[in-house]
């Protein structure tokens, strides 16, 4: 019943690599909003906060690693929360 | 071999049903921040300007290093399960003593960036608080409340990793048996994801 190869092993030093490029990713965030960029700072922001997101998701939290269902649950809860914000804003932009 | 059966049928143990009702109550988790987060852009997609305002009064710097000790010890915490995994206790006690040590630094860190706040007389329910603009205290009360709830997750973790430190210095969680340090592990991991986008948010966006 139980799979016997079901928990991967990371190596420390992947988990160093990994927390290296988050930290670099958070200069550049700091980096790119320091400079005026418009409307784009939240974009970019947003876009960098997303991607650091997934990375700890992935690697941290071992999505990547683990069994498809729990990649399958994060998913469908990511793309809830997406719609709602969605159909939040179109609510306010076009009132 | 007749005790090692009878230690399994005794043991009622499932860790993958453990792990899923984990993510479960993350999910839970996932989209309470969320609703905080669509209430926050709506407000300032309203009060465009005091928002501006309001986010310069946040030390850009405090931030960042309080978003680089959360990763660090999310690295840690990640590093503790490899390092159980391996049946290195050592190293897994060690790796969770240091995520342990970075929580409390940045709650320290959070004690003076509210402290100084309160010292100007902003905190929530201060007169000053009370004569701000509708934008500026939308503004301090979401910042209050947001960092306020996650330092509040933030508490909770660190209770989480001192048991599963405990328990692994004890030896009831070793290298087949770790479903607790890795469930506390993620709650620890979603505290730092919440932050990735509260930092942003809060601190940078202008």
């Amino acid at each position: 019943m139980s799979k016997d190869n079901h928990h991967h092993i990371v190596e420390y030093r992947n988990h160093i690599l990994v927390l290296a490029l988050l930290i670099a990713l958070t200069v550049i965030t700091v980096a790119i909003t320091s400079v005026e960029l418009g409307p784009y700072n939240t974009a970019a922001a947003m876009v960098i906060a997303s991607i650091k997101a997934a990375i700890v998701l992935l690697y941290f939290m071992h999505l990547r690693f683990d069994q498809k269902i729990y990649r399958f649950m994060a998913t469908i809860v990511i793309l809830i929360f997406m719609a709602v914000i969605v159909v939040t804003f179109f609510d306010y932009l076009y009132r | 071999m007749e005790t090692t059966a009878t230690h399994h049928a005794d043991m009622h143990r499932d860790d993958d049903a453990s792990k899923i009702g984990m993510w479960l109550f993350i999910f839970t988790e996932i989209l309470l921040f969320g609703g905080l987060f669509i209430v926050y852009s709506v407000y300032r997609f309203r009060n465009p300007v005091a928002f501006h305002i309001a986010h310069e009064e946040l030390s850009i710097t405090m931030g960042l290093i309080n978003t680089i000790i959360l990763l660090i010890s999310s690295a840690t915490v990640a590093i503790s399960i490899s390092a159980i995994q391996k049946n290195d206790r050592k190293i897994s006690m060690m790796m969770l003593g240091l995520t342990l040590l970075f929580a409390l630094i940045f709650l320290v860190n959070k004690y003076f960036e509210w402290g100084a706040k309160f010292e100007h007389g902003m905190y929530p329910g201060s007169d000053l608080m009370t004569m701000l603009s509708h934008g500026d205290m939308l503004f301090f009360s979401l910042y209050f409340f947001m960092t306020g709830l996650h330092a509040v997750h933030i508490i909770v973790g660190m209770i989480l990793l001192s048991v599963s430190l405990f328990k692994v210095r004890s030896g009831a969680i070793h290298s087949t048996r770790f479903v607790l340090l890795e469930n506390s592990g993620l709650y620890w991991h979603l505290v730092d994801l919440i932050w990735i986008f509260l930092f942003p948010l809060f601190y940078l966006i202008h």
